[in-house]
């Protein structure tokens, strides 16, 4: 995959960072947790082609509504299509059928086709209705909104360290390898580069183990008991049901058409 | 290796959930409050990992390091990766929401499976020999989790035979660099700071 198709190496704030607000904004995290989550079924769970085009209108909307990042947005969707392109491409050559057309001697049938088309818009519809709903909300709040949500204590905890050590792992790989260009290290196809990478990650894992461990000494002088304090109440308001009042028929009305 | 939603049969979705819940429920009760900050870091790790890109010829691999993150956790890796893999599907749209149980099933089972193969390996008191199983763990947790990509894809139809054949052997140059890298970083460690990976300092060098 070509690098500039990846996610863009530092920002791992997702939408947050670069995006205006929004009427999603004002909802309560919880509830774009939830209602994404039920979207992803109905939509996954279709075989209707009718459904997967409204799903993914739907999608789109929420997205235009979240006022995404229209650049940084269109990357990450172009860098998961990367991901299946190979699927998609193969499909119609592989599934076996009645012949809808021939490409270099190779059969394409049709069933295969809609098959692919089939996962191309299921994957599109969850990929925006997520960056989104959740995207759009900061690692920290997430974290307490999977906390309100029952997700075990100690899984938000560790997804809380996570989107720490994310910054600070990431500024240490970028110095480590400021100072590995510095004395002219450039990557090739060899053994030397494989093993000053090995090294690179071994230190890098030590460094940030080892503060690690100093902040939660310094934690653990303030009082830490291995537990997180979630003051945000987070509180379902006016604007979170009129959202429910809208979306929650739309689900309904999309996995009815399932069944007409 | 994130397979995305939509591709997936609804039992191999539905197995891969179970297996995951089942997993991050072993790791989470080995691990303790204490030992979240390392399990944090390695997460982050493997988050980072991922855009390490190698050169391989006129084309580029990132780095996946499932292997390391077992080594170093055992069971822990499950929730480790799936807090990994949840932020980037949210974050970055990588992946997808529904198919996290399987994405994460595939690539922690094969971290905890090199856990119990290597962990003596890598003790050893002679550097060659655990540099070597190092390799084994690092590459074959590679091995491991592209077979059960393949067996997911393959299980959801049997048109997708020739993409799962196809993942396998795109993947070979990845199994080899992975190998080397974890070998390099686990002969570091084990200098460095052999308490990351479990490592008694006296029996490697007493």
């Amino acid at each position: 995959m070509p690098q500039f198709l990846e996610h863009s190496g530092t920002s791992w704030k997702g939408q947050k960072v670069k995006h205006d607000q929004s009427l999603i904004d004002r909802l309560d995290p919880r509830l774009r947790v939830v209602l994404v989550t039920l979207f992803a079924f109905a939509t996954v769970l279709s075989h209707n082609f009718i459904v997967l085009t409204v799903a993914v209108i739907a999608g789109f909307l929420l997205a235009i509504l979240a006022q995404l990042n229209v650049k940084r947005t269109l990357r990450r969707v172009i860098a998961m299509d990367m991901f299946m392109i190979f699927l998609i491409i193969l499909l119609p050559f592989t599934t076996p059928g009645e012949t809808w057309f021939t490409l270099f001697g190779l059969s394409a049938s049709k069933d295969g086709f809609l098959h692919a088309l089939m996962i191309l818009l299921k994957a599109h519809a969850v990929v925006l209705s997520l960056l989104a709903l959740v995207g759009t909300i900061s690692a920290t709040t997430l974290g307490h909104a999977l906390a309100h949500l029952r997700v075990p204590d100690k899984l938000v905890h560790l997804m809380l360290f996570t989107v720490r050590y994310l910054e600070v792992i990431g500024q240490e790989y970028k110095r480590m390898r400021r100072a590995m260009q510095a004395r002219a290290f450039v990557l090739r196809t060899d053994m030397h580069t494989w093993r000053s990478i090995g090294y690179l990650i071994g230190m890098l894992l030590v460094h940030s183990l080892e503060r690690s461990e100093r902040i939660m000494d310094a934690m653990k002088c303030r009082g830490y008991k291995g537990q997180f304090y979630l003051f945000d109440d987070m509180r379902m308001g006016r604007e979170d049901y009129r959202f429910i009042a809208i979306f929650v028929p739309f689900l309904c009305i999309l996995t009815g058409l399932n069944f007409i | 290796m994130h397979i995305v939603d939509g591709a997936l049969a609804l039992p191999v979705l539905a197995t891969g959930a179970a297996l995951t819940v089942a997993g991050v429920a072993i790791g989470l009760k080995k691990m303790d409050y204490d030992h979240l900050p390392q399990v944090g870091v390695l997460s982050a790790a493997f988050f980072i990992a991922s855009y390490i890109h190698l050169p391989i010829g006129f084309s580029s691999v990132h780095l996946i390091l499932n292997g390391l993150i077992g080594l170093a956790l055992g069971w822990a890796a499950f929730p480790a990766l799936l807090v990994a893999l949840f932020l980037q599907a949210v974050f970055f749209g990588f992946g997808g929401f529904l198919v996290l149980g399987v994405n994460a099933v595939n690539i922690a089972l094969p971290a905890v499976m090199v856990y119990y193969l290597c962990r003596h390996g890598i003790s050893s008191p002679s550097p060659k020999v655990a540099a070597t199983w190092g390799a084994i763990g690092g590459a074959g947790s590679i091995v491991i989790t592209t077979v059960m990509v393949a067996f997911s894809l393959m299980l959801s139809g049997e048109a997708f035979l020739l993409a799962a054949k196809a993942t396998f052997v795109a993947h070979i140059p990845v199994m080899v660099v992975e190998g080397f890298v974890t070998a390099a970083a686990v002969l570091l460690i084990r200098k460095v700071k052999p308490e990351f990976l479990g490592i008694d300092e006296e029996r490697a060098y007493g």
